[in-house]
């Protein structure tokens, strides 16, 4: 489908229920970023945008949806309005970054909150801390930072966050092992 | 590898062995798991993605199942052989089409596969033949149990296995049986019974899973929710609705026979006799009559054939394992002539050995 406002695809279905009557709009994502931006300056009737992908808790206003989507993970980087428009999380830590948001949209998909099933077992070396995997899911905010120290050439903090990765990837992996070669995988 | 070495042999699962067998085809379950310290695939730039199918490849490859599978790498094959694979139901079709580092780990007798960059970091799959999804869990347990051990899995207490879709965080798990139901459409009773499965939260796809049409009245149910509730319970959920659909398929075949036998007699040899005698014929035909014969044979009603057989022959006039099979590349129309060929001699009795 089009977006009614130009020629791209249009990935936001907003549905606005507007003192009984329905109106329905589709949009691509520019507009649909305008769109909502516009009716929070108007001070917007509660929107209830839904379609694939579209995670939202119901009675969330435009407003709230604005402010929202501008929240971003500190690990990957990822904003909620990516999220929204993929359907797809960036990394682990979305989960805690963004546990508010996806609270009442996975109870919705599920309708249940809280994991009952297996975890997984460590090596008793090794065991899995009470916050799960969150500890080692920093290394990918720490990369970022670490790329970011090389651009502006501050070579210090660069290998500070190497040491760090280094430090925290072998508590949970183990040392590095020997890499076999693509070719010739290990028996 | 290996593709070629395929080409000869047929799938675990196409055996049609194993308990129900004449109507369950299949009994599947895969694993959805991430490494906790990159983002998900989605995400990943190109060298996090080889990063991370090298540690996943490296360390599965070291660890005690490795010795047992066989790695391809995805990523630098022919389109033509990762239809194969996808016909093969080793990969997803979305596994086939996307880009950067990815690949596929798979057993001898292709019971268990493991997708590495797939929408997940790591999808494993394991597949049994007939009704048997306690024996496919057990078996993917045990594969997940050592790579748990070797590399460390995304997971949190509150939301357990941390996946890239919100509708796989929890378990992780996805069971499925793939069924023939051929006397269900015939009686057209098959969207009441579809209906009454989502409103008990079960998923209704094709052959070929997500978005796939279902050819040749052949279904894949599966669970929808993966958080809450145990793997156990989530394998119950679709385990306990199977005997009563297998139960409705056998009452419409037995009415079949009752009610209109000289009706499904002529409508099963009819769909047998242009199997054997066509010159041209697409692959959905082919599908479609396959499983009225399969219906047939399963009736009584055409005894030459056998089930594994054509289980063989429905992947095996795939587009793809048609062209491995013959060693070129053919266009649609080329395609259906081979099909017809192939189909021709094999129901001469010039069949090639099964496996």
């Amino acid at each position: 489908m089009k977006c009614q406002h130009c020629d791209r695809q249009a990935v936001f279905h907003i549905t606005e229920l507007e003192t009984g009557e329905v109106r329905e709009l589709h949009l691509c994502e520019e507009h649909a970023r305008t769109y909502l931006n516009q009716s929070e300056a108007a001070e917007a009737p509660p929107g209830k945008p839904g379609g694939m992908g579209t995670p939202l808790g119901v009675g969330q206003t435009a407003e709230e949806l604005s402010v929202l989507d501008q929240k971003t993970c500190d690990m990957c980087g990822i904003s909620f309005f990516e999220f929204r428009n993929q359907g797809r999380l960036g990394c682990p830590h979305d989960y805690v970054a963004f546990e508010k948001e996806l609270e009442p949209l996975i109870a919705n998909i599920h309708g249940a909150a809280e994991h009952v099933g297996r975890r997984p077992q460590r090596a008793a070396a090794i065991p899995m801390p009470a916050d799960g995997t969150e500890g080692l899911t920093r290394v990918i905010g720490l990369r970022l930072e670490m790329k970011e120290a090389i651009a502006r050439e501050d070579y210090e903090k660069a290998k500070e966050s190497r040491d760090l990765i280094r430090e925290i990837e072998e508590t949970w992996l183990g040392p590095p092992t020997a890499s076999p070669s693509p070719s010739e995988p290990t028996p | 590898m290996k593709i070629d070495a395929l080409t000869d042999s047929i799938g675990e699962w196409l055996r049609g062995t194993g308990p129900e067998s004449d109507i369950v085809m299949s009994s599947r379950v895969r694993l959805a798991r991430n490494l906790a310290h990159f983002p998900f695939v989605s995400r990943a730039s190109e060298q996090e993605r080889l990063d991370t199918e090298a540690l996943l490849r490296e360390r599965i490859a070291a660890s005690p199942i490795g010795a047992s599978l066989e790695y391809i790498d995805v990523g630098h094959l022919e389109e033509i052989d990762r239809q194969f694979l996808v016909e093969r139901q080793l990969i997803s079709r979305e596994h086939a089409e996307a880009q950067g580092a990815r690949g596929v780990a798979i057993d001898g007798r292709e019971q268990v596969s493991l997708m590495i960059n797939e929408e997940d970091h790591l999808r494993i799959q394991c597949m049994h033949s007939g009704l048997d999804l306690a024996g496919a869990f057990a078996q993917i347990r045990a594969v997940d149990e050592e790579i748990e051990k070797v590399v460390p899995y995304a997971f949190s207490a509150k939301w357990g296995y941390l996946t890239a879709c919100p509708t796989n965080v929890g378990t992780g798990i996805r069971v499925s049986v793939m069924l023939h139901l051929p006397a269900l459409v015939i009686t057209r009773q098959i969207d009441k019974v579809f209906r009454s499965l989502h409103k008990i939260s079960l998923a209704v796809r094709g052959l070929y899973g997500e978005g796939s049409q279902a050819m040749g009245d052949f279904y894949q149910i599966s669970n929808q929710t993966t958080l809450g509730k145990t793997e156990e319970e989530l394998i119950e959920q679709v385990g306990d609705v199977v005997p009563v659909l297998i139960d409705y398929e056998r009452r419409a075949r037995e009415f079949l026979v009752r009610e209109t036998q000289e009706n499904v007699h002529d409508q099963v040899s009819r769909a047998y006799g242009i199997l054997r005698t066509a010159q041209t014929i697409s692959a959905e035909e082919t599908m479609q009559l396959l499983s009225r014969v399969r219906m047939g044979v399963l009736l009584g009603l055409i005894g030459d054939v056998t089930i594994p057989d054509i289980n063989v022959l429905l992947v095996r006039t795939q587009p793809a394992h048609l062209q491995k099979i013959r060693g070129v590349e053919l266009d649609t129309n080329d395609r259906n002539i081979e099909r017809a060929r192939f189909l021709r001699h094999h129901f001469e009795g010039g069949s090639e050995p099964v496996n």
